[in-house]
């Protein structure tokens, strides 16, 4: 639809029309601001920790976990230079004691809910599950935070 | 020829001045748009209804997705 309605304002006389194909899908999966009637409810977005801690796979465990210590978290997000989530560290690999890199004891692929997606139908999906956490991410795989579902 | 925008497009542009219109119905603009955007539905985007618009100024429409 978008791209007829750009052609249509060149042909009124516009000269400068840009078309953003991938619209309010793209927007809300990044996880940005909406308005209107059906934004009221919290998002995941909107209430996940963007402070979590995060490491690349080739760090030394040994750092990453010095690191995790000095703050009150026990999870750390495992990304590359795109802020793309690889792996998570959870509270086992954080204990871990051998002199490792990272990528040798990351939990691969952790599970993601986009940031469209409303707390509370998190909450209901993911607590009879046991998670505590969730991890938030956009469409295109970027960590956007966590959220802790036990507080 | 307009010019396909990225995400990363619109808020840059968006920021420098550019107008931002949804083209869907209003019923769907109103349960859910991007902030700042106006509605002009794609099916009333007469030369009236663009009166609305700033001509000097560059213009980014969008809808729900790629359709």
């Amino acid at each position: 639809m978008s791209p007829r309605a750009a052609w249509r304002l060149e042909a009124l006389g516009f000269s400068h029309v840009y078309d953003y194909v991938a619209g309010k899908v793209d927007w809300g999966a990044a996880g940005l601001p909406r308005e209107g009637t059906a934004t009221t409810e919290e998002t995941m977005g909107e209430v996940a920790d963007a402070n979590v801690p995060t490491c690349r796979l080739a760090e030394r465990l040994r750092d990453v976990q010095e690191r995790v210590r000095a703050t009150d978290w026990d999870t750390c997000i495992v990304v590359n230079e795109e802020q793309v989530v690889l792996g998570r560290l959870g509270r086992k690999a954080l204990a871990e004691t051998a002199d490792v890199i990272v990528e040798e004891v990351m939990a691969e692929g952790p599970s993601t809910v986009r940031p469209t997606a409303t707390l509370r139908e998190t909450l209901e999906r993911l607590r009879p599950k046991g998670n505590t956490t969730a991890l938030v991410t956009t469409s295109d795989g970027r960590l956007v935070g966590v959220v802790c579902l036990d507080r | 020829m307009p010019t396909d925008a990225t995400r990363a497009d619109v808020q840059r542009l968006f920021t420098e001045g550019a107008q931002l219109v949804e083209v869907l119905p209003p019923a769907e603009y109103e349960e859910e748009h991007l902030p700042g955007a106006i509605n002009l539905p794609l099916k009333e985007l007469s030369r009236q209804a663009a009166r609305r618009l700033d001509r000097t100024r560059p213009v980014i429409v969008y809808c729900y997705d790629t359709t």
